[in-house]
């Protein structure tokens, strides 16, 4: 197992709720919990690379999903590894109804705070999950 | 009066570097307004398997917008649908411009933001180009 959390958003480019996704993500392992936390393509895990499908193996995994097709967890599933904790930007919306991104290029207002109380918890499980293997 | 062939575009994911982000931010801005009777194929749907995402990769031209060298989006549609009508190689088309890839793969600077306008205008170079060639 590698020391850090692998944290991989499907990265829908449909919607907000993937770019949603993928924002969060990339706060997570580049601002709030670098060193600890990490992402990889989703696409190049699904296409067969092999150091992608070893760190996929070797890792504690947690899947961002934009829409409810859940691509991200299928496609990590799909590629041998296993999901501890699965995030679903669809349900961070039903908390936060007040909040509608509309955006999907760069985010709006709306957007940014979603994929900020995202991020926050994601670092949160990146965390417990780091805790928890020790 | 000519019909124009509707064509689909597709980003790779991306998600390990800035040149990722220019791909997905380029192929977004030709839906938006450079070529908006086009359409965007989700490459992690098509990935898991949706089969409408990978019937229209068999019925209609798709562009594959990839990041980098490895160019996952063309693999996948040459695997699952079959030959794509063109590509577009971001990372190439960086080294043919003397260009640096963007330094934060999460929020883009005025200046990636004019190099994704680039790329677009190259991803619409090719959607006349396979226009002109399915029109003909």
């Amino acid at each position: 197992m590698t020391k850090k959390v692998l944290v991989i958003p499907c990265s829908g480019i449909g919607k907000p709720f993937g770019t949603i996704g993928r924002d969060a993500t990339l706060r997570v392992v580049d601002e709030l919990r670098p060193g600890k936390a990490e992402t990889n393509c989703l696409s190049l895990l699904v296409m067969g690379d092999e150091e992608a499908a070893k760190q996929v193996k070797g890792s504690l995994c947690i899947a961002v999903d934009g829409c409810p097709m859940e691509c991200a967890r299928k496609n990590i599933e799909a590629a041998g590894g296993k999901v501890a904790v699965h995030m679903r930007v669809m349900d961070l919306l039903r908390e936060n109804r007040g909040l509608r991104p509309r955006e999907v290029t760069f985010l709006d207002e709306d957007g940014e705070k979603l994929s900020a109380i995202l991020a926050d918890r994601l670092a949160a499980k990146v965390d417990e999950l780091l805790e928890d293997r020790r | 009066m000519k019909i124009r062939p509707k064509i689909g575009v597709v980003s790779c994911s991306g998600e390990c570097c800035g040149l990722g982000t220019l791909s997905r931010v380029a192929t977004r801005l030709i839906l938006e307004g450079v070529r908006p009777e086009t359409v965007t194929l989700c490459l992690p749907l098509f990935l898991a398997g949706d089969s409408g995402e990978r019937e229209f990769a068999q019925r209609f031209p798709t562009i594959p917008v990839d990041g980098c060298h490895r160019q996952c989006a063309k693999k996948a549609i040459e695997k699952y649908s079959g030959p794509t009508a063109a590509d577009v190689d971001v990372e190439a088309l960086l080294e043919e411009w003397g260009v640096e890839q963007p330094a934060d793969r999460r929020v883009l600077g005025e200046a990636d933001v004019e190099l994704a306008e680039r790329v677009a205008a190259e991803i619409a170079k090719r959607i006349d180009w396979v226009q002109g060639e399915q029109g003909a």
